[in-house]
């Protein structure tokens, strides 16, 4: 037990501990949590919550700045378009137990010791070499508290990484927008004007957008289908999305559109009562 | 003793009022809200509004916060149950916890004990501001999402892309009260506009602010993520009871918030405005009186909320992306190297006001020229062209034959494209959107 080692444990307050022993614990179950959900919007939510302690936790610290910006940008921001994909992708796409890369788990494991092995040397070395400058106060670390040093110094002696790191995010940025509208800037967008003579000229599915869901006296739901004027049912007029979450459901709705349900009895006064429900 | 000092000195007792005044004032400003709101509304469309309730009404919108929590709560069968119950409290608590850096007013004293009518005050008061509206989304994207129903969904998204694009322009637009003040502190801000107001200083950043707050709250005409007429109710669509009712409490007192922030940040704050301040050598702005100012201004922006959404109709959502990114963001860099380019060039001593006045009327001659040289757009001219249109209104020509649908192949790409979550909502705007 170094001279060093005692000191830190002589700073700590009653509030840090007592932020600590909550934050802590609360930290390592969502990423627990994460990893062990099987629903990938939790397993997201459940990173949420350790990036939340570690922002908190920071804060107690004594680093308030890095402590928000860590909520803005990784909570707020990352975290938030994994969740746009995750959401878009569909709430039932589950993980895949077939490993997709030959040799997956066992570089996924010599990489993830040797990951463990560097934080603990690190965490290792910050106890026993480092020495504690200490970030509470006004005058600590230089004068004009934490946030004035941070900002000299990222524009004063670390002004070039920094610099680097924006210039890398900005190629990402631009390389993603490239990809990703390719297709539509070789075509190039047409006006309101020309899709509709598109439309007339019969380069597009039908002229007219698909008809609006029917609503009838039986039901009121967008998942009732539209009647065509002889009787039958327009398939258009569904949703693809409706009918791809819940088929099973309209089944019997389509039936009683379409006539070949069994009639109610005349004394019925709620339709559907004749499946006993 | 400073802002900060006075306030860690705070006794544990002082604290909790604060607190507990804090939140009150969070759910009376709600009530008090909605029921101006639906006045308001009301005599602008020279309709009485509700006057059932109490004296003319006005008790309307407590029997509707006393009724609400007692309706009957109805949870969807396909809804994600767990994500369904913290989706409203996600997004309510950030919203009462940016209230706590707001500075309501300066030292007072309350029961004996010297204090400042604030919470806290953070050396970065303001990020924390914008740390709790990007916590808040995650409430609006969760409920859109755990709903398990397409409107929902589609509001939920809409809401993120919205609160997410608007936040970079409100936060830049903040950056130049920044770089004026030298500090991240709301008091210190306040602090720093005794020479002048932001808000004719900063006159850019202001209408940024202003803009982007309106968005950044997903009011009207920016209201997307609930548009009624394309959305039902957008992300609570599926909510009832206690829970839709705190989606409410979150939605006003974030605007709230985004009006005490620019009341903060641009309007002096609590400080007492111009004529005011001559009086009797500044007496007004001292004591409990600038909490007054600050209401004031407050719901000063508070009503052109409810304005704002009696007169415009609703943006369509890629006119308002376009607005926001491609418009406000772009201007408030410009704006921002501007500020920096005066400030650098003031901190000079070799140059003068002059020299800096030359130098920006040769620029600007420049770019005037520059624009000169562009070439002009040239109209392309299809002489093939089939005339189907009429006026600018699209007529069927007399002649038309439905055309076969299996002669030409349709075009599959849209199926393709976007995964089946999207798919109707890019249904739902297809004339422009696709193809």
């Amino acid at each position: 037990m170094s001279a060093t080692l005692l000191a830190v444990q002589q700073t700590v307050s009653t509030g840090e501990a007592i932020t600590f022993w909550v934050l802590g614990p609360l930290a390592l179950a969502g990423g627990l949590g994460m990893i062990f959900a099987r629903n990938a919007v939790h397993s997201a939510l459940f990173l949420v919550l350790t990036m939340l302690s570690l922002g908190a936790l920071y804060m107690v610290q004594q680093a308030p700045f890095l402590g928000f910006v860590q909520i803005i940008v990784y909570t707020g921001a990352i975290m938030m378009l994994f969740l746009f994909v995750l959401m878009l992708v569909g709430r039932d796409s589950s993980d895949s137990v077939v490993e997709v890369l030959r040799g997956q788990r066992l570089w996924a494991g010599v990489l993830g010791v040797g990951l463990a092995v560097l934080i603990v040397a690190a965490i290792a070395r910050s106890l026993n070499e480092v020495t504690i400058m200490g970030l509470t106060g006004e005058q600590a670390n230089g004068g004009d508290g934490n946030v004035a040093n941070i900002g000299r110094l990222i524009f004063t002696d670390y002004l070039f990484p920094f610099e680097l790191t924006s210039a890398l995010l900005i190629t990402a940025a631009v390389g993603a927008m490239i990809l990703g509208y390719v297709d539509r800037h070789q075509k190039g967008r047409k006006t309101q004007k020309e899709l509709v003579e598109a439309r007339f000229r019969g380069e597009h599915d039908r002229p007219s957008p698909l008809p609006g869901p029917g609503v009838f006296a039986t039901a009121n739901s967008v998942a009732t289908p539209a009647l065509l004027p002889d009787g039958s049912v327009a398939p258009e007029s569904l949703s693809r999305l409706i009918e791809a979450t819940a088929s099973q459901k309209l089944e019997r709705d389509r039936k009683a559109v379409a006539g070949t349900l069994p009639e109610p009895d005349a004394r019925a006064l709620a339709p559907g009562k004749e499946d006993g429900s | 003793m400073n802002r900060a000092q006075l306030l860690a000195d705070d006794p544990i007792w002082l604290i909790a009022i604060k607190c507990v005044v804090l939140l009150g004032f969070g759910a009376i400003a709600t009530t008090a809200m909605i029921i101006l709101e639906r006045k308001i509304v009301a005599r602008m469309q020279q309709r009485p509004g509700p006057n059932r309730v109490g004296p003319n009404g006005w008790f309307q919108s407590l029997a509707d916060a006393i009724k609400l929590p007692f309706k009957e709560q109805i949870i969807p069968d396909t809804a994600d149950r767990k994500v369904y119950f913290l989706a409203p409290v996600i997004a309510t608590i950030p919203a009462f916890l940016a209230l706590s850096v707001i500075p309501f007013g300066p030292e007072v004293s309350i029961f004996g004990e010297r204090t400042v009518l604030q919470l806290i005050d953070l050396p970065v008061g303001v990020l924390v501001v914008l740390a709790c509206s990007s916590m808040g989304v995650y409430g609006i994207v969760l409920a859109g999402w755990a709903s398990g129903s397409p409107y929902p969904l589609l509001g939920g998204l809409r809401s993120a892309a919205q609160v997410i694009s608007y936040e970079i322009a409100l936060g830049l637009s903040i950056v130049a009260v920044i770089l004026y003040t030298g500090s991240l502190s709301t008091g210190d801000i306040v602090d720093a506009q005794q020479t002048g107001w932001y808000f004719y200083l900063l006159i850019p950043s202001f209408l940024i602010f202003i803009i982007s707050m309106v968005g950044e709250t997903n009011r009207a005409p920016f209201d997307l993520p609930e548009a009624e007429s394309e959305l039902v109710g957008g992300f609570h669509t599926e909510y009832s009871s206690m829970k839709f009712a705190l989606f409410f409490l979150a939605e006003y007192v974030n605007m709230v918030i985004v009006s005490a922030m620019a009341t903060t940040l641009f309007l002096g704050g609590y400080m007492a405005p111009w004529p005011l301040s001559l009086i009797n050598d500044n007496m007004f702005n001292s004591g409990w009186w600038p909490l007054l100012w600050f209401l004031g201004k407050v719901w000063l922006f508070l009503f052109a909320f409810i304005w704002l959404r009696g007169t415009l109709p609703r943006m369509r959502y890629d006119q308002f992306m376009r607005l926001g990114w491609k418009i406000l963001v772009p201007a408030n860099l410009v704006w921002i190297v501007l500020v920096v380019a005066l400030r650098a060039f003031r901190n000079e001593e070799a140059i003068s006001a002059p020299t800096i006045l030359i130098a920006g009327g040769v620029v600007l001659v420049l770019l005037i020229g520059l624009s000169f040289l562009l070439p002009e757009r040239k109209v392309e001219l299809d002489d093939n062209r089939v005339p189907v249109t009429g006026g600018g209104y699209p007529i069927p020509p007399l002649d038309l034959r439905v055309p076969d649908k299996n002669a030409k192949p349709a075009r599959v790409r849209r199926s393709r494209r976007e995964p089946a979550a999207v798919a109707a909502g890019d249904k739902e705007s297809g004339a422009v959107e696709t193809q």
